[in-house]
């Protein structure tokens, strides 16, 4: 049994309020008309199943039924992050920084 | 003022209204707990709840006025007074509790207030009710059936949450350092009586009538 942090109650609650709603930051083609087959189909059943961190949506569903992000190890299961929607992960952001800067990657894992 | 239409839902005096608790109270009739009953569990049926949603900005001036509560801005909060209740749901929702049978004055009066803001005003009175229970074991009672950690130190008084109970949802209040209340679906009204009674066997469990 987890404890996530929902960001909007912004407090930890047991895992069996939330429900998993799949992978986060799918952006839908600009302009679906003119989007390719290739680029339509991607974007409406094709997803990341990465070893390794994963970002994901979740909604605090006993909660406050919101919609947020996770940053999570698939491996692991160790959650990293949580953040509202709308942003980016800072955590991922700062290992790509940290990765440029040519330091070591942390043991939580690889970047899928 | 709003253009939106505002009807009375409540039908006029001659529809006598029954309790979601009505037969789960004729099916299980209480034995009095023997000794000093240590769960006392009481129904406050047919109080007025109203959904708001919106941004605080645009709900906090009207309904400050109308009501004279303050909007809780602080995640899993609520202000009462006497016996009206306002509690944060979410960052857009909260929950208006108020005495029975004021519904429709109400939602006109915030309307009035609120203009053609972008808002929502829902009454759900017909699909919730409050249960309170009170008495020395009323937070063991509630602790067997949900996660939430219900320890005062971090549930003080004035604190409300929705969250999973008797697996399924109920939100749970704490008006003050006596009580507790939950509001629940009136569709799920007799199990978690039920559920309530059997949960509270053990410290002798008592209802009253009010």
């Amino acid at each position: 049994m987890f404890y996530i942090h929902c960001p909007y109650c912004n407090e930890r609650r047991s895992e069996e309020e939330f429900h998993a709603k799949g992978q986060a930051h799918l952006m839908r083609p600009a302009n679906p008309e003119e989007a390719s087959d290739r680029e339509w189909g991607d974007y409406l059943f094709f997803r990341d199943n990465p070893r390794g961190l994963h970002q994901e949506m979740w909604v605090h569903a006993a909660g406050c039924r919101k919609f947020f992000n996770i940053l999570r190890n698939t491996v692991s299961y160790e959650i990293l992050e949580t953040y509202p929607m709308g942003e980016q992960s800072s955590v991922l952001a700062e290992m790509t920084a940290g990765r440029e800067r040519g330091e070591p990657r942390r043991a939580a894992g690889a970047v899928a | 003022m709003s253009k939106v239409e505002v009807f009375q839902q409540q039908p006029s005096g001659a529809v006598a209204a029954e309790s979601p608790f009505h037969f789960s109270r004729q099916r299980n009739p209480l034995a009095p707990a023997k000794g000093e009953a240590g769960v006392i569990m009481a129904e406050r049926p047919f109080l007025t709840h109203l959904i708001l949603r919106g941004t605080p900005e645009v709900l906090l001036g009207g309904v400050r006025n109308v009501t004279g509560l303050t909007l809780p801005q602080t995640p899993c909060s609520m202000n009462s007074k006497e016996d009206k209740s306002l509690q944060w749901l979410a960052p857009d929702e909260w929950l208006l509790i108020l005495p029975p049978g004021s519904e429709f004055s109400t939602e006109k009066a915030l309307r009035g207030e609120l203009g053609d803001g972008s808002y929502a005003i829902v009454n759900v009175s017909g699909g919730q009710t409050v249960l309170e229970l009170s008495g020395p074991n009323a937070r063991e009672v509630l602790m067997k059936s949900t996660s939430c950690d219900l320890h005062p130190r971090t549930f003080p008084e004035g604190r409300g949450v929705s969250t999973v109970f008797a697996k399924t949802g109920a939100i749970i209040r704490r008006p003050d350092a006596q009580r507790w209340e939950l509001v629940i679906r009136r569709s799920f009204a007799d199990y978690l009586y039920r559920w309530l009674l059997s949960a509270g066997a053990e410290y002798g469990i008592t209802t009253q009538e009010r």
